[in-house]
């Protein structure tokens, strides 16, 4: 795949509250809102910003666990519930745990090109508060192996393999530094977020946040490396946006000014049944990003704004390192210093990432995209950032598992 | 005989009562990890009460809170179960212990069924008489190799042995409520009380996780010995401000003078009520024969337990009405023993009697915000500074307080109940929940 056969664009873009723990609203004792109201929400927050629903020709419903969190299967059975000009129309539920928004992403992209459809509606949700965090742990553990790890994995499984993770980087390059590292994406992970209001951690008043992060890790009760400000959050939300071909937008009767392109996307995936390749690394990552770079014909210099898969704080570093921001190793440093924040040379997690603003697993993907957009058409609110002409490229990274189901996509503002 | 021998069969007497659920939600999960590592070993916990209704709900109880603890011990139970290939998941596991805990208890309301047990703990009401025929019975069911701790918590220990003969078998296990979260234990030893019976004692207090402080066997020991003469205090400066102020007034002014400007999780008549009004009375009571002490008693307790205005917790845990009358937890009134009813705690009244002590010293800041505050220490010594100099009547009368707290606590040192003021200084900080002990430069 070289270039992209024809253009896309995605406009639109929706996100809802992300409710959990953090946030005041939050009562975790008494009933709350289920997936159907976050698909709904997200929806029609998309659907707002267009001309008329009857000009979506598909949906793609993307979500990684709610077989088990919400006892529901049949995915795209929801999406006509948003509005009944959608019922009868095609859609496609989309899972690759923690990157199903990516995936979501790319079939969306496929159909444009494929000229199947000119306007495409992406929604993600996830709604994890249904259960305490201890079963959660195990329906988030179906993002690994189960038959050939689960049983040796520990409780809390996913932080336990990005634990390991911390704990080989702080072999590799140094404790102290990776440590601080990752503490500094911590701080300005919830910087962020208190300037987004739909952001789980946007009530946060922690004066302190670096000694929080610094906490020392409990591994009678959690993991051996990190400790639960490492970590993403428990959230309930979802996120909304509409891929378009050029017709498309013409008949959503969006200009282009509130769009943005789809530049390219490099999608890899690895091996569930065997370990990562190396610990220090996000291999998978960094394979993905690489395609998309040379589909697109830039490199880490044309990005202006970045979403990266912070599902723990180590992942942020090792991201960074991945995208080609710095060397191998030299994450830590290079957030300790600043340059990741919304004034540094690559603005990152600008609306807080999967740690400020939550994680909503299988929707993080296409919340990304709809902070990109937002970035580059000025509708970031609070958070927006200068994109520097040199660089009008943004990019996210979705990543499922242990850096297994990877989507890079770049995305530009429309001339 | 070890520690692990003797609990393949334990029993718990009262085991439906407040005490004894949480003590047996204690050893029920406790049974289970024995269990856990030693598949085919027989255990048993026999759970018996008279009240044979309340069992139902002890089930339940128990059902509920061994969940939440195997909840919270999940990377404890991971290692437990690892090689248990049938449980994958986290939910697997919690569900095998809590199967595993119900697997070993036995419940019922006959004492025969403790005839095998090895330990014996004992939970039923604070009342001498009943206390003693129990352990009498229990002690001719059971062998000589049965050893029994007892929750009393103000009958001495050695007057126990003696009436119910069980030649040194009995310890002081004196839990604080609830039982599960309370990490505190006293642990009075009689003079008589065995060897081998202390050393079980200080190893189930490890492996139980508890704080355990000694107490030396004379009525009340350190907890009740010093919260029911810091009571009668409390009570017995409301009589004197009453005429002045009512005795509402005079109530509800000490409760928040205990509360507020000494920093305690509640004021002293909330903690009266909480404890219950007859508990407190029957504890006086206890306490007055066997230390022939006549102070120890209270008009107004007697009044109020006369009224049946009594206090206590719900089943569901809610606060019944005592001194104070609650709404969802919360002191919203005080009882006008003249009128029978209760003076709500609101406008006029509640504002003229906070202009009569006046203002809280600087530097203060809720217990509950210091609680998990990392310069407690300094704030609370700063606060306190403060509150030396303040002129407000509310200043005069907490410094009186904190000085008659700390001359109780000393005076149990003296009197040998505690071997150091450290021992009481930890008892009201764990087991009260103070941020500071009574023995302290803070007056
Ligand atoms: N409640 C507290 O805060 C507290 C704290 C420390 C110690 N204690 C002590 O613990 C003991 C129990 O107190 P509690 O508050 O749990 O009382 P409770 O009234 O809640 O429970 C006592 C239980 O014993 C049962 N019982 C009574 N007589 C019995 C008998 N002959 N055989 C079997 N069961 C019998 C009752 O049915 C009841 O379920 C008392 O000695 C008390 O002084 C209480």
């Amino acid at each position: 795949m070289k270039k992209l056969r024809k253009k896309v664009y995605v406009t639109a873009g929706y996100n809802t509250i992300s409710l959990g723990s953090g946030r005041k609203e939050f009562r975790p004792k008494e009933p709350r809102p289920g997936i159907e109201h976050y698909i709904k929400e997200a929806g029609e927050g998309a659907i707002a910003q267009i001309n008329n629903p009857d000009n979506i020709d598909e949906g793609v419903v993307t979500n990684f666990m709610m077989a088990r969190y919400n006892r529901q299967g049949n995915r795209p059975g929801f999406f006509p519930m948003i509005h009944p000009a959608l019922r009868y129309k095609p859609a496609t539920g989309v899972e690759g745990a923690c990157g199903s928004g990516g995936l979501g992403l790319v079939v969306a992209c496929k159909t444009i090109l494929a000229d199947l459809a000119d306007a495409v509606l992406v929604i993600g949700i996830e709604v994890q508060n249904t259960v305490k965090a201890v079963y959660g742990a195990d329906y988030l553990a179906g993002a690994g192996w189960y038959a050939g790890e689960r049983k040796q994995g520990h409780a809390h499984f996913f932080p336990a393999q990005f634990s390991d993770r911390a704990g080989a980087c702080f072999e590799k390059f140094g404790k102290e530094k990776v440590r601080e590292g990752m503490a500094h994406w911590y701080v300005q992970a919830i910087e962020n977020a208190r300037r987004n209001p739909k952001a789980q951690e946007y009530h946060n008043s922690t004066e302190d946040l670096y000694t929080l992060a610094m906490t020392p890790p409990n591994p009678k009760v959690f993991c051996e490396h990190i400790n639960v400000f490492d970590c993403s959050k428990v959230s309930d939300a979802g996120s909304a946006l509409i891929f378009a071909s050029e017709e498309g937008l013409k008949k959503l009767g969006v200009s282009k000014e509130d769009a943005a392109e789809v530049v390219s996307w490099g999608q890899c995936e690895d091996d569930i049944t065997k370990p990562p390749p190396d610990l220090t690394k996000l291999t998978t990552t960094e394979k993905a990003v690489k395609l998309a770079y040379e589909r697109a014909g830039i490199s880490i210099r044309d990005i202006g704004v970045l979403e990266v898969h912070d599902c723990f704080t180590i992942s942020g570093l090792l991201a960074m390192e991945a995208v080609g921001a710095v060397g191998y190793g030299e994450g830590a440093d290079f957030v300790k210093e600043g340059r990741t924040r919304p004034d540094g040379d690559i603005p990152t997690n600008t609306t807080g990432g999967l740690i400020g603003y939550g994680h909503p697993v299988g929707a993080s993907g296409v919340r990304q995209a709809v902070d990109i957009l937002h970035q580059l058409t000025g509708k970031a609110g609070d958070c927006q950032v200068e994109i520097n002409p040199d660089r009008p490229y943004g990019m996210l990274i979705s990543m499922g598992g242990s850096d297994k189901t990877v989507v890079a996509m770049t995305f530009r503002k429309t001339e | 005989m070890n520690l692990d021998e003797r609990l393949e069969n334990v029993s718990v007497i009262g085991a439906a009562g407040k005490m004894g659920s949480g003590i047996a939600v204690l050893l029920a999960q406790e049974l289970a990890k024995l269990k856990a590592h030693n598949q085919g070993k027989i255990y048993k916990l026999n759970l018996i009460d008279v009240n044979d209704a309340a069992l139902d709900g002890l089930r339940r109880f128990i059902k509920a809170q061994v969940t939440k603890v195997a909840e919270k011990s999940i990377v404890a139970l991971r290692s437990i179960y690892a090689d248990r290939d049938d449980l994958v998941e986290n939910w697997e596991m919690i569900e095998a212990f809590v199967d595993d805990a119900f697997s070993v208890i036995r419940f019922g309301s006959d004492l025969k069924m403790a005839a095998d047990s090895l330990l014996i703990f004992e939970a039923i009401v604070e009342d001498e008489a009943i206390k003693i025929r129990v352990l009498k019975e229990l002690n001719e069911l059971c062998g000589e190799e049965t050893l029994f701790l007892t929750n009393t918590s103000s009958i001495p220990i050695g007057f126990l042995d003696e009436q119910a003969g069980l030649s040194g078998r009995i310890i002081g296990y004196h839990f604080y409520n609830p039982p599960v979260v309370q990490r505190l234990v006293e642990v009075i030893t009689a003079q008589s009380t065995q060897q081998e019976l202390r050393g079980i004692g200080a190893e189930l207090g490890k492996r139980l996780r508890k704080k355990l402080v000694p107490a030396n066997d004379i009525s009340g020991f350190i907890g009740n010995g010093h919260f029911m003469r810091d009571g009668l205090y409390a009570i017995g400066e409301a009589e004197r401000l009453k005429d002045k102020y009512s005795l509402p007034g005079a109530i509800y002014i000490m409760n928040r003078i205990s509360q507020d400007y000494l920093i305690r999780p509640m004021g002293i008549f909330q903690l009266i009520d909480y404890v219950g009004i007859d508990v407190f009375q029957c504890i006086l009571q206890v306490m007055r024969k066997h230390l022939g002490d006549s102070t120890l008693q209270s008009d107004l307790i007697d009044r109020m337990a006369e009224r049946g205005i009594l206090g206590g917790q719900r089943v569901d845990g809610s606060q019944k009405d005592g001194f104070l009358k609650y709404e969802r937890n919360r002191p919203v009134g005080v009882y006008d023993l003249e009128k029978g009813e209760y003076q709500p705690i609101e406008g006029k009244w509640k504002e003229d009697l906070d202009a009569a002590i006046g203002p809280l010293p600087a530097g203060f800041s809720p217990w509950r915000n210091l609680l998990r505050e990392p310069k407690k220490e300094e704030k609370l010594s700063a606060y306190f500074q403060n509150l030396q100099g303040a002129k407000t009547f509310g200043a005069e009368l907490a410094r009186a307080y904190l000085a008659r707290t700390k001359e109780i606590a000393k005076k149990l040192v003296q009197d040998g109940v505690a071997n150091s003021e450290e021992d009481v200084n930890s008892v009201l900080t764990n087991g009260f929940y103070w941020l500071y002990g009574p023995i302290n430069d803070y007056i």
